[in-house]
């Protein structure tokens, strides 16, 4: 370190963000690492956040030591931005952060912090995602040992993972894995690209945005670098295929509130027992809903 | 004949070593623990060839380095001294100076191991066609009707009824485990195959199947093996020529049924003898 350098700190003598400038220092190494190697898990000093392991340590960790004044910040858990955990991660990013702005609108933000999924709109180049990573390592399920996964993430070996899928096939006659699907980055390492459905794994190739991925308590960074191939793993012969949300007569189903059928749906049961589908993307659902109503609106 | 494998001066040391272990151990001293530094010597100045297509036997009891040495040329143990050189084709590789990766490569694409636990060589995990799926995918293939297709003929070759082969190794019986792990260790016919004592622990009925296996298919694919056991009837019945080691060292080599009919060393003589 260079020992003429001081750390900058505010007036109150309190950092920017809640992280001391040291912590977003190894933060920001660690991302410019991930970003020089695609997919590679970077180690990096996980801090204790005021809330525990395991409710988005990390993301928190990467949002907090990247956003700035005059940033717009969306968060969003399971597509929502209604839920207690992004509700609550909006509040302390508010309550730490003087000048930045928090948002529901995808359009708006300049940073997306998120849990289980990719948002509907597409992203652009302007945009920064982050998403919570509960295991990085998609090699754990087939490799106990650490010290083994690495020099195997290093040989690009994941034949065991590929037997894996060649077990479902055979079982199931197709592949299983519904979310944290294995994606090869850039040619070379897969990583588990947090549980996001299927369906938002396409997203990850060639995406607009950057994509970060933080793991507080397996303490690791990584990142989808913006415009980079991204390929989940499948067979020549066994193509990777998202959700089917078709209906038995092999129409695509619609989101029970705003009439979308391009969107990934959440099964709801009714009290009754019967089902309906609703869009995950609550922001996405309401943007369809005000475009109909304006539609309907012009049209009488 | 073409020359596929030589070795030359292999050495292995389990311990830290000191300049007196190679001098104070191996049959003359009774031994293979050095008195200095409490060192195993586990073989030292092993050296051989190997022809394509020939089975070259390694004899001698418990401990005695046979294992190791087939151990170090399949990369599963670095040896402590020693060359050993592979020859493919056009291609030479000296196997003791090779980087993970290239390791790595040769170990699935051109080596073959049967182990004599099956725990070691295959995956209890995964089905009897996984295991074999999983050597075929580290050689690059992705597609998953071939592969299928390759492990179900595979399985058939050795003899594994191919109704089984999408259930576990777990339910099979050992001999049907070992003819799983033939058939992985030939999925990507390779030119040299080790074999650890693939016999031992089973029925003699099985045993004698499970040597023709291994007979016929070193008549079709004539692939080279190094026949690693303790048990003269496999070395007489595959091995053309043999070596018998004791503490470490070579102490005879040459033809098999010089050996086993006109046995020089006394050691060998008392082996040759108390075979049943």
């Amino acid at each position: 370190m260079n020992p003429g350098y001081e750390l900058p700190l505010d007036e109150a003598a309190y950092s920017f963000g809640f992280l001391d400038e040291y912590a977003k220092r190894e933060v920001r190494r660690a991302i410019l690492k991930a970003v020089s190697i695609p997919g590679y898990q970077t180690p990096y000093a996980s801090r204790e956040m005021p809330m525990g392991r395991g409710f988005g340590t990390g993301g928190l960790q990467l949002t907090l030591s990247l956003i700035g004044p005059g940033d717009t910040l969306k968060v969003i858990d399971q597509g929502s931005d209604d839920s207690v955990n992004a509700v609550n991660l909006r509040h302390f990013v508010e309550l730490t952060c003087p000048g930045v702005d928090t948002a529901e609108r995808t359009a708006e933000a300049t940073l997306i912090q998120s849990r289980h999924r990719i948002p509907e709109a597409p992203l652009t180049e302007e945009q920064l995602l982050v998403l919570q990573v509960p295991y990085p390592d998609p090699l754990v399920v087939v490799e106990p040992s650490e010290g083994k996964r690495k020099i195997m993430h290093g040989e690009g070996d994941y034949s065991r993972l590929l037997t894996k899928l060649y077990e479902d096939i055979v079982q199931f006659d197709e592949i299983t894995i519904s979310h944290r699907y294995p994606t090869r980055i850039n040619g070379h390492y897969v990583i588990d690209p947090s549980p996001i459905p299927r369906y938002d794994v396409p997203r990850l190739h060639q995406s607009r945005a950057l994509i970060l991925f933080g793991a507080g308590r397996e303490k690791r960074i990584y990142a989808v670098p913006p415009y980079t191939v991204a390929e989940p793993l499948a067979f020549e012969d066994v193509p990777f295929r998202t959700e089917d949300f078709r209906e038995e007569h092999g129409n695509r189903r619609a989101c029970a509130r705003c009439g979308a059928k391009d969107s990934f749906l959440d099964e709801i049961i009714l009290d009754g027992g019967e089902k309906t589908y609703q869009c995950s993307d609550s922001d996405y659902c309401n943007q369809q809903l005000a475009m109909r109503s304006a539609a309907v609106e012009a049209s009488a | 004949m073409n020359k596929i494998l030589e070795v030359r001066n292999l050495s292995k040391i389990h311990g830290r070593g000191c300049p007196q272990c190679f001098d104070t151990t191996g049959p003359a001293q009774d031994t293979n623990i050095c008195p200095h530094c409490g060192s195993v010597v586990a073989a030292h100045d092993v050296s051989f060839d190997l022809y394509a297509g020939e089975i070259l036997g390694i004899m001698g009891e418990s401990g005695s380095g046979k294992s190791t040495v087939v151990k170090t040329l399949f990369f599963d143990e670095t040896p402590t001294a020693g060359e050993a050189v592979f020859f493919d084709g056009d291609a030479q590789y000296e196997l003791f100076s090779l980087n993970a990766a290239q390791s790595r490569w040769l170990r699935n694409h051109r080596f073959g191991m049967v182990y004599q636990n099956p725990h070691l060589g295959l995956n209890f995990n995964v089905s009897a066609g996984g295991n074999i799926a999983e050597r075929l995918l580290m050689s690059d293939i992705a597609h998953y009707g071939e592969i299928r297709s390759r492990a179900k003929a595979l399985l058939a070759r050795t003899e594994v009824l191919p109704e089984r082969m999408d259930e576990s190794p777990k339910r099979f019986s050992g001999g049907m485990q070992q003819r799983v792990q033939i058939a992985k260790a030939l999925a990507t016919r390779p030119p040299l195959l080790f074999l650890d004592e693939v016999t031992t622990g089973l029925d003699l009925s099985v045993q004698a199947r499970i040597l023709d296996l291994i007979l016929e298919i070193q008549q079709e694919l004539s692939t080279a093996m190094i026949v690693v056991t303790h048990d003269l009837g496999v070395i007489r019945l595959l091995a053309g020529r043999t070596l018998v080691m004791r503490y470490g060292r070579v102490i005879e080599a040459g033809l098999t049924d010089q050996i086993l009919e006109d046995p020089q060393y006394a050691y060998t003589q008392r082996l040759v003898a108390s075979a049943l």
